[in-house]
C-alpha cells in the first residue's frame, strides 16, 4: 500500500523556554505526521509540552521559547527556513489555527463578518462583495442562523459557543491544508462542545483538511481522531490508532490516564445510603428563587434575570447531593445562597428546620461554621500572600478557637487529613501545584469542623489524575468525619463517581433528580438525555 | 480560565518573599534611580543637621554672585549666600514636602479606593463623584488655590498637593478591589464568616500592595514638579528659607552674569525628579509577577 507524503511531518523536534537565565525544556524530541485529510490528536495534561508543539508548528511560540532542535516540514519545506514573509503566507492560507480561548482570541471592536474577511483579504483570496459573500457563506457553514446580519455583529453579542463557530469559520477561510485546533471546546458547554465538534469534522471532511487536534481529554480525542498521540512532559510517549490506545495502552502513563478519567462506566466512589432508618435532613431548600436586577436594552430601564426558580431539594446527613448543569443553569448561584453570600429573593434555606435567612448576625456567624466552601479555581482560591499554615488556621482564628499553639497543631492534623506533608505549612500559594492548592482549600474549609462542605466545581480545573486523587480524598474524608455534600459541577461522568443524589438544572430550574444509577442508566428528562449524550468518549465506553 | 492551570507546572522557582530590593537591584534604571535618589536625600538631610557648610539662609553681600570654587562649590548668589547649602536645603524641604503629601494622598486616596470598590452603593457614588470634581480642576491651579486660601507655610504646601494626588490614588485602586472583592479566597473569608472590614485589611489592602506602591513612586515625582512649580510662582516654602523653585525663580535675572545660580537648583530638579521616576520603574519591574525570573521585554 502506498501511503501518499504526509501533510505536516515533524522530526524530532525539541522546544525550550528561557527562564530565570536558565533553559527548560518544554518539547523533547517530539516526531509526528500528518497525513492529508486526516485527524491527529495530541493528548496530555497541562503543562505536558502539547500547546508548545502546535505553537512551534506555526512559529509563534511565545517570548523567551525557541526550537532547539528537530525540524517541521509542512507538504515538505522546512518552516524554519522560511523567511518571515514567506511564512505570514502560510499561516491561515496553508495552515489555520483555532485557538483555545473564544473569548480574547476576537478583537471586541471589530464587526465579526470583518474578522472573517480580513483573513480573506489579507491572502489575496477575495475582496470588497466578494469577500463578504464568502463570509457570510462561511457562517453559514459553521453553524450560524442568519448569517448575513449576524456577520455585522459585534463579538459580545455573541455567546461563548457561536464565537468559537466564528474562530473556526476563519480558521478555514482560506481552506488551509492543516489546521491546528488548540483545545477548540474546553472553554465551551458540553451540549455546545459537541454540536461544534461535529460541524468541524463535517467541514474538514468535506475539505480535505487535515487537523491536529490539541487536547486534554482522552475520550474526545478518541471519539475525533485517528491517530491519538499521549504527551507525558514534553515528550510523546504513546502514538497509535485511536481505539487501539483506548483498548490496549501500551504505556504506563496512559493507562493511569485512562483509570482516572472519570467516564460514565468508572465505579462510584461511595456507598449507596444503608437502608434502614432514614438519615434525618441536615439542610431542606424550599421553592428558593433569587432574580438579579440587570441594566435593560433602554435608558433606565432594570430587567430582571432569574437565576434561580423555585428550587427545592434537601441534603441528608452524610451523604453528597449533585447540582449538574452547564453554565448559566443557576448552579452557582443556588451553591452562594447556601453559603449565605447571596440572600434568597424568596424561598428558604432551612438548616436543621432553622431558616438561614431568619438569622440574627450573631447565629449566621455561628451558622457559618457548619457550612464550608471550596471553590473552583485552585489559583484564586487561597490568598497569594498567606502561607499554607496561615490560610489553614485562618477560620479558627476568625472565631476564636484555641491559642496559637493549639491552633497550629490543628494545622499539621489538617494537612495530614488532606495528605499533605506537614512541611508545606510555610509555602506560599505559588510553590504549591493546582492539586496541592486544592487540598489546601479543602483542608482550611474542614479547620472549622463543617457538617456541610459546599464543593463548586472543586476539581473542575485540575488535570484528570488529580482529579481522581482529589475526588478520592473527598469520599473518603465523607466517610471518616460524616460530612455532607453539596457537590456543583458540569461533569456528569464525575458527578456520578461522587454523588448519593443527583439533579440537573437547567435556566435556574431543576428538571430531574434521582439516583445516579437511575438518572444514568434511565433519563427521563429530554435535557439529561443529550447533556448524557454529549459526553465525549461516551459511546466508547461501552465498547 | 483555563490560562491559570497552565502556569505552574514546568519548573516553578523557588524565590521567596526576599528579593524584591535585590530585584530592584538587578535592573539597571532602579539601581540608577536608587543612587540618585539615595544621593539627594542624604544632601538633603544634611540641611536638617546643621551640618552643610554655611548657613543657607546666612546673608554675606561682600561674597556675593562668587562663581563655583573650591570655597563655594556652586558658587553664590546675589546676597552671597552659598547656593551648594540653599540647593540641599531646596532638595530636603522638596523631598520632605513631597514625602509628606504622598502619605497623605496615599492614605486618604488608598481608604476612598478601598472603601469605594468594596462597599459600592452610595458610598461609591459619593466619593467617586467627589474624586470627578477634583480631576475636573488643572492641579497647579488647585494647589494654588489651596496655597494662597491657608497660611503659607510647608505643612499646606504638603496638605495642597495631597488633594491633588489622593483621587489619583482612588482610580487606581478602585478597580483591583472592586475585581478582588469577588474573588474566592475573599469569598471564602466571608463563609467563615468573616468582618468586612478585616477582610478588607486583612486580605484585599495587602493585594493591591504592589498597585499603590509604584503609584507612591510616580507621585513623588511629580509632588517634587508640583512643589517646584508653586514656588517658583511664589506659593511655596515662604522665604528667606530655600526652595528649588523659587531658587529658580530668583536666578532669572541673574542667567548671563551668573548661571550656576540656575543650573543647580535646575539640575537638581531634573536629578530628583528623574531618580524617582527610575526607581519606579524598577519597583514596577521588581513587582511585576509577569516579570519574575527574567528581563524579557
Amino acid at each position: 500500500m502506498e501511503t501518499p507524503a504526509p501533510v505536516l511531518s515533524i522530526r524530532d523536534l525539541s522546544v525550550s523556554f528561557r527562564s530565570g537565565g536558565v533553559e527548560v525544556p518544554a518539547v523533547r524530541g517530539v516526531s509526528l505526521e500528518v497525513a492529508a485529510g486526516r485527524t491527529v490528536a495530541v493528548v496530555g495534561e497541562s503543562g505536558s509540552g502539547k500547546s508548545t508543539t502546535a505553537a512551534a508548528i506555526n512559529r509563534l511560540l511565545p517570548p523567551g521559547g525557541r526550537v532547539t532542535g528537530g525540524r517541521i516540514l509542512f507538504e515538505g519545506r522546512d518552516l524554519a527556513e522560511l523567511s518571515e514573509r514567506e511564512m505570514v503566507r502560510v499561516r491561515g492560507a496553508g495552515i489555520g489555527l483555532v485557538p483555545q480561548d473564544p473569548m480574547s482570541n476576537l478583537n471586541p471592536l471589530m464587526r465579526i463578518g470583518d474578522q472573517i474577511a480580513e483573513a480573506l483579504i489579507v491572502h489575496g483570496r477575495a475582496a470588497g462583495k466578494a469577500a463578504r459573500a464568502r463570509v457570510v457563506e462561511l457562517l453559514e457553514l459553521v453553524g450560524i442562523p442568519d448569517p448575513a446580519r449576524r456577520a455585522d455583529q459585534y463579538p459580545h453579542e455573541f455567546s461563548g459557543g457561536m464565537r468559537q463557530r466564528a474562530l473556526i469559520a476563519m480558521g478555514l477561510a482560506c481552506r488551509p491544508r492543516l489546521l491546528i485546533a488548540d483545545e477548540p471546546t474546553s472553554a465551551l458547554d458540553v451540549t455546545v462542545q459537541r454540536r461544534i465538534l461535529d460541524q468541524l469534522d463535517a467541514l474538514t471532511e468535506e475539505m480535505g483538511t487535515s487537523v491536529v487536534l490539541i487536547t486534554h481529554d482522552l475520550g474526545l480525542a478518541a471519539e475525533r481522531a485517528d491517530t491519538v498521540a499521549v504527551m507525558y512532559r514534553g515528550e510523546i510517549v504513546e502514538s497509535g490508532e485511536a481505539g487501539r490506545i483506548l483498548a490496549e495502552p501500551g504505556h504506563e502513563y496512559t493507562r493511569r490516564l485512562l483509570d482516572a478519567a472519570p467516564s460514565l462506566s468508572s465505579t462510584s466512589l461511595v456507598k449507596a445510603a444503608a437502608p434502614g432508618p432514614e438519615a434525618r435532613d441536615l439542610v431542606e431548600v424550599r421553592g428558593l428563587t433569587k432574580v438579579f436586577p440587570v441594566r435593560g436594552a433602554g435608558r433606565g430601564v432594570t430587567d430582571r434575570f432569574t437565576a434561580v426558580d423555585g428550587v427545592a431539594f434537601t441534603i441528608p446527613r452524610g451523604q453528597t447531593v449533585s447540582i449538574v448543569g452547564e453554565s448559566g443553569s443557576g448552579k452557582s448561584t443556588t451553591a452562594n445562597l447556601l453559603l449565605g453570600l447571596e440572600r434568597p429573593t424568596s424561598g428558604q434555606v432551612l438548616f436543621e428546620g432553622t431558616d438561614m435567612a431568619a438569622l440574627g448576625r450573631r447565629e449566621l456567624f455561628a451558622l457559618r461554621r457548619r457550612v464550608q466552601p471550596v471553590f473552583q479555581n485552585p489559583y484564586a482560591s487561597l490568598d497569594p500572600r498567606y502561607t499554607v499554615a496561615r490560610t489553614v488556621a485562618e477560620p479558627l482564628k476568625v472565631h476564636r478557637i484555641g491559642t496559637a499553639a493549639e491552633r497550629a497543631k490543628r494545622v499539621t492534623e489538617l494537612l495530614d487529613q488532606v495528605a499533605l506533608p506537614a512541611e508545606m505549612a510555610e509555602r506560599l500559594p505559588h510553590e504549591l501545584s493546582g492539586g496541592q492548592r486544592q487540598r489546601v482549600a479543602i483542608a482550611r474549609a474542614l479547620a472549622l469542623s463543617p457538617e456541610l462542605v459546599v464543593l463548586d466545581e472543586a476539581v473542575s480545573a485540575l488535570d484528570v489524575l488529580v482529579q481522581a486523587q482529589i475526588l478520592e480524598l473527598l469520599a473518603e474524608l465523607q466517610r471518616e468525619l460524616g460530612l455532607s455534600y453539596l457537590f456543583i459541577s458540569h461533569d456528569l461522568a464525575v458527578v456520578r463517581m461522587i454523588s448519593h443524589r443527583v439533579h440537573v438544572m437547567r435556566e435556574g430550574r431543576i428538571v430531574e433528580s434521582g439516583t445516579p444509577d437511575r438518572l444514568f442508566a434511565a433519563p427521563e428528562s429530554e435535557y439529561t438525555r443529550e447533556l448524557l449524550a454529549a459526553i465525549p468518549g461516551a459511546g466508547l465506553a461501552t465498547a | 480560565m483555563t490560562d491559570l492551570t497552565r502556569t505552574a507546572p514546568i519548573a516553578v522557582p523557588a524565590t521567596r518573599r526576599a528579593g524584591r530590593l535585590r530585584a530592584v537591584l538587578r535592573s539597571p534604571s532602579g539601581v540608577v534611580g536608587l543612587v540618585l535618589v539615595g544621593l539627594l536625600t542624604v544632601a538633603g538631610l544634611l540641611s536638617f543637621t546643621g551640618l552643610l557648610p554655611y548657613d543657607p539662609v546666612a546673608q554675606d553681600p561682600p561674597n556675593r554672585l562668587l562663581s563655583p570654587s573650591g570655597e563655594h562649590l556652586f558658587g553664590t548668589d546675589q546676597f552671597g549666600r552659598d547656593v551648594f547649602s540653599r540647593v540641599a536645603a531646596g532638595v530636603g524641604s522638596s523631598v520632605l514636602i513631597s514625602v509628606v503629601a504622598v502619605t497623605l494622598a496615599t492614605v486618604v486616596g488608598t481608604l476612598g479606593g478601598l472603601v469605594a470598590g468594596f462597599f459600592r452603593g452610595f458610598t461609591d457614588t459619593a466619593i467617586g463623584g467627589l474624586t470627578n470634581v477634583l480631576f475636573a480642576f488643572p492641579p497647579l491651579l488647585l494647589a494654588l488655590a489651596l496655597a494662597s486660601v491657608f497660611d503659607r507655610n510647608w505643612f499646606t504646601v504638603a496638605v495642597a498637593i495631597a488633594v491633588v494626588y489622593a483621587p489619583i490614588f482612588v482610580r487606581v485602586t478602585r478597580g483591583p478591589v472592586l475585581s478582588l472583592r469577588e474573588i474566592e479566597y475573599v469569598k471564602a473569608a466571608t463563609s467563615t464568616g468573616q468582618g468586612r472590614l478585616s477582610i478588607l485589611f486583612r486580605h484585599v489592602l495587602p493585594n493591591i500592595g504592589s498597585i499603590v506602591i509604584v503609584q507612591v513612586t510616580l507621585s513623588l515625582s511629580w509632588a517634587v514638579l508640583t512643589e517646584a512649580s508653586l514656588s517658583f510662582l511664589g506659593l511655596g516654602t515662604p522665604p528667606p528659607a530655600a526652595s528649588l523653585g523659587s531658587m529658580i525663580f530668583d536666578a532669572r535675572t541673574l542667567v548671563e552674569i551668573a548661571p550656576w545660580t540656575m543650573i543647580a537648583p535646575g539640575v537638581a530638579v531634573v536629578l530628583l525628579v528623574v531618580g524617582l521616576n527610575l526607581l519606579g520603574d524598577g519597583l514596577r519591574d521588581a513587582l511585576d509577577p509577569r516579570n519574575r525570573g527574567g528581563r524579557a521585554r
